[in-house]
């Protein structure tokens, strides 16, 4: 993979089946804050959505949240999508209640393991806070203000 | 009476089907070996002459003639994609689709070795796909940049993103070689386009390969263009499941036939989930589906199929079949190495028979299961739920054999069998309860032949020669 010239823009929305939008709300607020261009795109967004947003304002990142437990099965193939769609640089993130939360609980780096395996560059638990989420992506882009 | 005769130009048999159009019967049927090496005419008149001995046809009351041929190695293609899953599996349903036989697929950027590779398949046309329409295009740009340098002579039809292809195009023609271009076989992610690419394949076959093939001769007897073999058997299928107008068909069906070399399996069914709750997977089904088991054939391979199931599973299958079996006397290794060096062998024992039908029972059983979907079960906090992967074919109406197995074979209801659902795989998505046919007159690629321009008649005739 390439390392892409930051264009400071997001794709954020909640993926699948999955109707709750506060996380990516507050991430929307917390990205426009810190000077970013954001495509907020709500709840029960399909891959195809994420993807075409991303294509449209040149994103640097999707911000994939999911709250219900199924982050896993909605995540599978978004990479390879992404790459077919040319947009084979993209940093993925996703965020959230992304397994069962027993498996959270007791098992973090088994859903670590599996989002890399899904190709996705970070996976954060739901206590991770908007300002990390930003901080982490400013990093990856190698963002210094 | 209305004659029409429908010939069929194999890799091994030319064959030929005579039918009356006008009372919708078969009239009768003959074959003679295929002689494309030296002119491809000498094998069909023989087959004519015997086809006249045989049902006493007279030849110059023949109203219409049709063929297909998969002589010289059929159409072999080369698929080239970009991620396996999307754009290459596009390319390689197009090229199936089409009736082709896929020498191989390529994703992401080939190499040098790549383009060995693909020079060395001298195949007859090479499908350059990748990215969405507006998606990547490095890629194909790669991929042509390399076609471009290779000594490949075959033409090459590009059907990769729309805003790439004209670029694309032009790098290879500036190399010398034959461009055609068509649409995105997958213009965005969801949708899959492979009709205009097949639709092209269709044209390149008539006007380059049928003469590479040495069947001009042949093709100006018929008077007509001739397609390939397992195309006309797909129109035969999509015939018969959907109907005519006038007449109807018989519903969702699936094709199993079983060769020497392959197994092909086609199936016309709409997809659906397995219930109304279960996920998705992958690119979306077509109705009409083909897929080919280039590994899995009763002569060619055995030697793979006899592999793939084992010595000891092979003779307890065998004994199942023939409990008289004395496994002193019957060696199965050297009856296996037997079959694949003598590959127009047609068994007339019973034990003999009955290895065949084990052979083919297995062929077709991993063939269906590579063809049909897969569900399985995954653990969310909404409690359990189904994921599902390819094709549903569980609630099939109608499964159909063909093949010269089940012509010649002891028992071949027991051979399709083995294309039906197994509690043993309860993953698989074979058909539970399908109606089971036979086409024991070896007739499907005929009804194929007729499907564009006597539809009617042709399905009737199906109809009337598939056997239960």
């Amino acid at each position: 993979m390439s390392k892409r010239q930051a264009n400071r823009s997001v794709v954020i929305g909640t993926i699948g089946a999955d109707a709750h939008m506060i996380g990516g709300w507050v991430l929307e607020k917390a990205f426009r804050a810190a000077g970013f261009t954001v495509a907020f795109l709500g709840a029960v967004v399909p891959q195809q959505e994420f993807i075409n947003a991303a294509i449209e304002i040149d994103a640097d990142a999707i911000l994939v949240s999911s709250m219900y437990g199924m982050g896993v099965l909605d995540c599978e193939g978004l990479r390879q999508k992404c790459i077919e769609a040319g947009l084979d640089d993209i940093i993925l993130y996703a965020g959230g209640t992304v397994a069962a939360p027993l498996e959270i609980e007791k098992n973090w780096p088994e859903v670590e393991r599996r989002f890399e395996e899904l190709g996705f560059d970070r996976v954060f638990p739901n206590t991770c806070t908007a300002e990390g989420a930003v901080a982490a992506l400013k990093a990856d882009l190698g963002i210094v203000d | 009476m209305s004659i029409y005769l429908l010939v069929d130009f194999g890799s091994t048999y030319t064959k030929i089907l005579a039918v009356d159009l006008a009372e919708e019967i078969i009239l009768g049927r003959s074959q003679s070996p295929t002689t494309i090496e030296t002119d491809v005419t000498i094998g069909l008149n023989k087959a004519l002459a015997e086809l006249v001995d045989v049902c006493g046809v007279d030849l110059n009351r023949v109203e219409g003639r049709y063929a297909s041929s998969s002589a010289a190695g059929g159409l072999k293609m080369v698929a080239i994609g970009l991620v396996p899953e999307l754009t290459l599996e596009a390319a390689r349903r197009a090229c199936l689709g089409a009736g082709a036989k896929l020498v191989s697929g390529y994703g992401f950027e080939i190499d040098k070795e790549i383009v060995e590779e693909i020079e060395a398949a001298e195949c007859d046309i090479i499908l350059l796909c990748g990215g969405t329409d507006g998606g990547d295009k490095k890629t194909i740009t790669h991929n042509a940049r390399m076609l471009a340098h290779s000594n490949v002579d075959c033409p090459i039809l590009v059907a990769g993103n729309r805003a790439a292809t004209d670029a694309v195009k032009e790098t290879l023609e500036k190399h010398g070689k034959k461009v055609y271009k068509t649409r995105n076989v997958l213009p965005s992610l969801e949708t899959v386009e492979v009709e205009p690419a097949q639709e092209l394949i269709r044209e390149i076959f008539i006007a380059h390969i049928t003469h590479a093939k040495g069947l001009d001769r042949a093709a100006e007897f018929i008077g007509g263009p001739i397609v390939p073999t397992p195309k006309a058997s797909l129109q035969a299928a999509a015939l018969l499941a959907d109907g005519a107008e006038g007449e109807q068909g018989i519903g969702s069906l699936m094709v199993v036939e079983v060769g020497g070399a392959t197994s092909n399996i086609h199936s016309v069914m709409e997809q659906s989930p397995v219930t109304p709750q279960t996920v998705l997977r992958g690119l979306p089904e077509s109705r009409v589906k083909r897929t080919v088991e280039g590994d899995l054939g009763i002569r060619y391979n055995a030697p793979t199929i006899y592999g793939l199931v084992g010595r000891d599973v092979f003779l307890q299958r065998l004994r199942g079949l023939y409990p008289a079996l004395d496994e002193q006397r019957f060696d199965p290794d050297a009856h296996i190495d037997y079959l694949s060096n003598n590959v127009g062998y047609t068994p007339t024992a019973e034990l003999e028979l009955a290895a065949d039908i084990v052979l083919a029972r297995s062929a077709v059983s991993i063939a269906v299961e590579r063809h049909a979907g897969t569900v399985k079960q995954e653990f969310s906090v909404v409690g359990e739920i189904l994921v599902q992967r390819g094709k549903n074919l569980l609630d099939a109406e109608n499964v159909i054999g063909t093949g010269g197995i089940f012509r010649y074979g002891l028992h071949p209801e027991r051979v399709l069998q083995a294309a039906l659902f197994s509690p043993e795989t309860p993953w698989s998505l074979k058909p539970r309860a399908p109606k089971t046919f036979i086409d024991g007159d070896y007739m499907l690629y005929g009804i194929g032949l007729l499907a564009t321009d006597h539809p009617v008649q042709a399905l009737r005739i199906a109809k009337k020669y598939l056997r239960i």
